[in-house]
């Protein structure tokens, strides 16, 4: 039960931290292009969310996987 | 519902991640299941009849949306309705006419109906939880999943319509040209052909497959979540707190739904009397307190509250994902087009 529970925690971790060190490039690059020219900024912004989106995706399906092991998977080894 | 113990807390998840199935039983025949183990005991022949209707009753309600606009679109100035309609359709032209670069009358319709079709699908995850399946339960529907695209089914099927789109248009455009591509692609040299098929076959089905399964992830996610702040909403209201123990003599341990429907419209009442200006912010926070103190709904407006604040962001992702789903779609489509 309790590797079952670390092995979430990992998932959830490094999901989150990958995601994370994506997230921050990507608005700090955002910021960069829009201060240089701003008239780009609306263009780039669609662009930013579109690459949020797939940013995004892939911590938040480790963090529903972590939440099935935690609540689903985890008590019905353990008991 | 509520969750004191494992077991109760894991039965209760697991009832709502599943589908209605009807399906061929081995043993029973044709015929709904009764829990998961039946449900996977039908094998391949079984439908998910809850995805389905709800899918194909949310499709029917976008055209049906989208033909009353079209029907009173006029050369004059819109209103209501129709200017929103309009947003929708110009800004779908909009991002096809910036990612698409081939010649097709069908991507543009594609595009919205994609759009509006996985954006219904996924704001039915707005509606709570366990609302629906509690209603389908006292019509006698013991399982019930109301959001299309929680089951993978669904957002799958609608990444292999994308995938054999791709595959028509790519061998259509391209003929030859996409065996060239499939084959020498990476390394232009007739030695490197299997290395090449290899890496393109990979590459070409990670697509529909990531496709699918992004949309589904982040729907499962969100779901998941929902789910969890229920849980702790419902272990919250059956524990109560200041009222807890008058409350537990009067209704016994299952406090009914009708009471807190009663005490969830006393305090929406309250609020609108705030609105309308019959009473003050202060007084209005008072009553709304007292009234929670006394049902011993204070978890359960703490849980309401995350709900909210989790459904809010919600908004933000079930848009999102709608609209990462058809530019995706538009950018693969538009890779099928190009003849190199």
């Amino acid at each position: 039960m309790e590797l079952v529970i670390i092995a979430a925690a990992i998932m959830l971790g490094l999901g989150a931290l990958g995601a994370a060190v994506g997230m921050g490039l990507l608005g700090g690059k955002l910021i960069e292009g829009t201060a240089r020219q701003p008239e780009l900024g609306p263009m780039l912004q669609g662009k930013m969310f579109l690459l949020a989106g797939l940013i995004d995706a892939v911590p938040i399906i480790g963090v529903g996987i972590a939440m099935y092991l935690i609540f689903v998977v985890a008590p019905s080894v353990g008991a | 519902m509520a969750g004191e113990n494992p077991a109760s807390t894991t039965e209760y998840i697991q009832h709502h991640l599943q589908n209605l199935v009807y399906g061929n039983h081995p043993e029973n025949g044709w015929g709904f299941a009764h829990g998961a183990q039946e449900a996977a005991e039908m094998g391949f022949m079984a439908f998910h009849v809850d995805s389905l209707a709800w899918s194909l009753g949310l499709g029917l309600i976008f055209c049906w949306m989208f033909r009353s606009a079209a029907k009173r679109a006029t050369t004059g100035v819109p209103s209501g309705f129709l200017n929103f309609i309009e947003l929708i359709v110009e800004f779908i032209d909009g991002s096809v006419k910036d990612s698409f670069h081939g010649v097709n009358k069908m991507v543009a319709p594609l595009a919205l109906t994609i759009f509006v079709w996985v954006f219904l699908m996924n704001l039915m995850d707005l509606i709570p939880v366990d609302l629906i399946p509690y209603l389908m339960a006292k019509a006698g529907v013991g399982y019930q999943k109301i959001v299309p695209s929680t089951d993978p089914n669904i957002t799958m099927g609608m990444a292999l319509g994308v995938f054999i789109l791709m595959l028509y248009y790519s061998i259509k455009i391209k003929g030859t040209g996409f065996i060239k591509e499939l084959t020498m692609h990476p390394f232009n040299h007739w030695a490197f052909i299997p290395v090449n098929l290899f890496m393109e076959t990979v590459g070409l089905l990670a697509k529909p497959f990531s496709l699918g399964l992004r949309l589904f992830g982040n729907m499962y996610a969100g779901e998941m979540i929902f789910i969890l702040i229920a849980m702790m909403f419902a272990a919250g209201a059956g524990g109560g707190i200041a009222a807890g123990g008058i409350h537990a003599q009067i209704f016994g341990e299952h406090t009914s739904f009708l009471f807190w429907l009663a005490v969830f419209a006393l305090v929406c009442g309250v609020c609108w009397l705030n609105l309308k200006g019959k009473i003050s912010t202060g007084k209005t926070v008072l009553i709304a307190a007292i009234i929670m103190t006394l049902s011993g709904g204070v978890f359960a407006f703490a849980g309401g509250l995350m709900q909210w604040g989790w459904a809010v962001f919600h908004i933000l992702v079930i848009t999102l994902q709608a609209f990462i789903f058809m530019v995706l779609t538009i950018v693969y489509l538009s890779m099928a087009h190009e003849d190199h």
